[in-house]
């Protein structure tokens, strides 16, 4: 021990800066957010999940529509070179299906998160900043809400529909998706208003809407977005359960819970019909949480 | 450091001529909550009655255990909170009452040094946008053009390498985040800074080189401080006059040397004798004095001397008869009925 430290000990004695082993660098610290493999792999998913949503015809090459060159002669039909997903009961080609079947989940779980990040801000954020009698009104309107469960209150009003498309889900799951965003956005809020920088600001003697501006607005903003990027997944899984059990889309749609309820009564003659839609939902969902988990690693200047 | 000793010696507390700030009378009085909607309203005391003066240049100590109400007091000299009583006055006007212009023009004199220096910048703000904040909001300072100049300047000032203006806070020691602090707050070319422990987040190592630079930043801007910290030490290097609080009430108040070396109340021996590095002039130790019990509640506060229950001193007369300040010297009061005899031990 004492044979380590003398030359060192010398070393500093002479005047030359000591040496020491190069520390190790903290994981969080490598390289731009973008080059790190979570945010890259799942920075990828969401891409190309946004691509399929928005132009699916660029994916489909076996026909511009879904229900384009359908065969009833050949149905449930494995995977095949020609087809590469197989075939469904309809005798339509299944890849063309699943990439077309993106749009509607994507399209629930970014209209439904943008919606309650739009509520959550304003309402959050004047039950944060005003307090008082707007705060009790907003609190107490979240917490009736909160009662109502939430895949339980979206069947209710589901049920008052007879045909139902992408709107009518997106209006279900809108209407129960907020309060836990009104609630984070207003805590942060309050939190944030009153930390010592915003103090420090007013005795500098900024104005109201300055310090809402340029302190509360952007130390509460991120972690909601953050916060609702999380909830894209939860809200997509929510869509597809409730097509599942029958309760969401109806049929002129194409989803992926659609194709899994249709590929239900198949399992053991067409297994495949029930793996692919399974696994594009299970990648989108999962590419979701990892973005919204390296987005947040990436926000909170504390957790670097 | 020190004002010409003339000044000092010709001034008695809290009737110097023309003092930079002044309390006057000032009382904070919080609502406890209440569990049920009924039987009388508490309340915490934590300022109750405090009358305090700063003169230009000159720096105020402020000393006490945890709880006395000196972290309140720095909130509401600077305005932060508006009294329940009292007055602040800033060269002579209530800062509670200013509107419009004046209002600004004390906002830009009066400022406040945080605790915790992390937490008093904006974790999204650069080095660079937190200087510059003042010079944002009071745009007719200095325009847009010298700005950038104006921030390395004052970066320079506090120490810090003007390079790393566009750095953020947590790239920073807590050393350096302090200094920005202070950067921010003396930007403005203010009279009046108000140090609220501005050393105790931080490292030994690191505390005299912040006390360093409040010394080199009054002699060459001119500040007042008002400087409260629990390191007595520090405070005795730093002040000119040092005021000791306890439950709300300033209890000695006097010339730094007259009130550690010739102290006027028990509790300010006591809180003297529990730093045994801080000798007398002459290098004689204290006698160590252990003070029993906690701090009594502000809520509800002992009668006649608030120190009555825990003093070692206490008689009859000190639990009915709350002491008025007996003065030991032109510049040294105490509210103690014995000051006479503590100060000549």
């Amino acid at each position: 021990m004492s044979q380590t430290t003398e030359p060192t000990a010398s070393a500093v004695a002479a005047g030359e800066p000591a040496t020491f082993p190069p520390r190790r660098r903290k994981k969080t610290n490598r390289g731009p957010i973008w080059l790190r493999p979570r945010f890259l792999i799942s920075g990828t998913i969401v891409a190309l999940m946004l691509l399929m949503a928005a132009f699916p015809q660029l994916f489909a090459g076996f026909g511009s529509d879904p229900n384009a060159n359908c065969n009833v002669m050949e149905t449930n039909q494995a995977p095949s070179s020609e087809h590469i997903f197989g075939v469904d009961i309809q005798g339509c080609d299944y890849y063309t299906n699943v990439i077309y079947g993106a749009r509607a989940s994507i399209l629930v779980g970014i209209v439904v998160t943008a919606i309650s990040f739009v509520v959550a801000a304003i309402l959050g954020a004047l039950a944060g900043y005003f307090g008082g009698w707007v705060d009790v009104i907003i609190s107490r309107a979240c917490d009736m809400a909160f009662g109502l469960p939430f895949i339980l209150a979206a069947i209710v009003v589901l049920q008052l529909f007879s045909e139902r498309t992408v709107w009518t889900v997106i209006f279900a799951l809108a209407l129960f998706n907020w309060p836990g965003g009104v609630r984070f956005m207003r805590s942060s809020v309050m939190e944030v208003r009153n930390r010592e920088y915003v103090q420090a600001s007013m005795l500098l003697g900024a104005s109201k809407t300055r310090i809402i501006k340029s302190h509360i607005i952007p130390n509460s903003l991120t972690p909601l977005l953050v916060l609702q990027t999380l909830g894209v997944g939860g809200v997509i899984s929510a869509e597809a359960g409730l097509t599942f059990i029958g309760i969401g889309l109806t049929p002129p749609s194409v989803s992926w819970g659609l194709q899994l309820a249709a590929a239900r009564d198949y399992i053991s003659a067409a297994p495949h019909l029930l793996v692919f839609p399974a696994l594009f939902l299970t990648l989108t969902v999962l590419g979701f949480v990892l973005f919204g988990e390296a987005l947040r690693d990436e926000f909170d200047p504390k957790g670097k | 450091m020190s004002l010409p000793e003339a000044t000092i010696q010709n001034g008695t507390p809290g009737r110097a001529a023309a003092p930079l700030m002044e309390m006057q009378g000032i009382k904070q009085h919080y609502p406890v909550h209440r569990h049920l909607p009924i039987g009388p309203q508490k309340v915490v005391k934590a300022l109750d009655g405090v009358d305090l003066d700063v003169r230009p240049g000159e720096t105020m100590g402020v000393i006490g255990e945890s709880g006395c109400g000196k972290s309140t007091l720095a909130r509401v000299m600077s305005g932060l909170e508006k009294p329940t009583e009292g007055r602040v006055l800033f060269r002579g006007q209530d800062i509670n009452e200013l509107k419009g212009a004046e209002k600004r023009e004390m906002r830009r004199n009066i400022q406040l040094i945080f605790q915790d220096p992390f937490s008093s910048l904006n974790p999204r703000m650069t080095v660079e946008e937190l200087v510059g904040e003042p010079f944002a909001i009071h745009s007719e300072i200095e325009p847009r053009a010298g700005r950038r100049n104006k921030i390395r300047e004052l970066l320079e000032l506090v120490g810090l390498n003007p390079d790393h203006a566009d750095r953020y806070p947590h790239n920073f020691s807590g050393g350096q985040q302090q200094r920005i602090g202070i950067a921010r707050g003396i930007a403005l070319n203010p009279k009046m800074l108000i140090c609220d422990e501005p050393v105790s987040a931080l490292d030994v190592s690191v505390r005299a080189q912040i006390v360093n630079l409040l010394d080199t930043l009054q002699k060459e801007l001119g500040l007042s401080y008002l400087f409260i910290a629990h390191d007595l030490q520090i405070v005795r290097h730093i002040s000119d006059r040092v005021a000791t609080m306890y439950l709300g009430k300033v209890v000695e108040l006097g010339r730094y040397d007259e009130v550690y070396d010739r102290t006027g109340h028990p509790y300010t021996q006591a809180l003297l004798s529990a730093a045994p590095e801080l000798r007398k002039n002459d290098g004689a130790d204290r006698e160590r004095i252990v003070l029993q019990g906690d701090p009594p509640s502000p809520i509800d506060p002992p009668s006649g001397c608030r120190f009555h229950t825990r003093c070692p001193l206490a008689q009859a007369m000190c639990v009915d008869q709350e002491p008025e300040p007996v003065e030991i010297s032109g510049t040294h009061a105490a509210r103690c009925h014995f000051a006479d005899t503590v100060s000549a031990q």
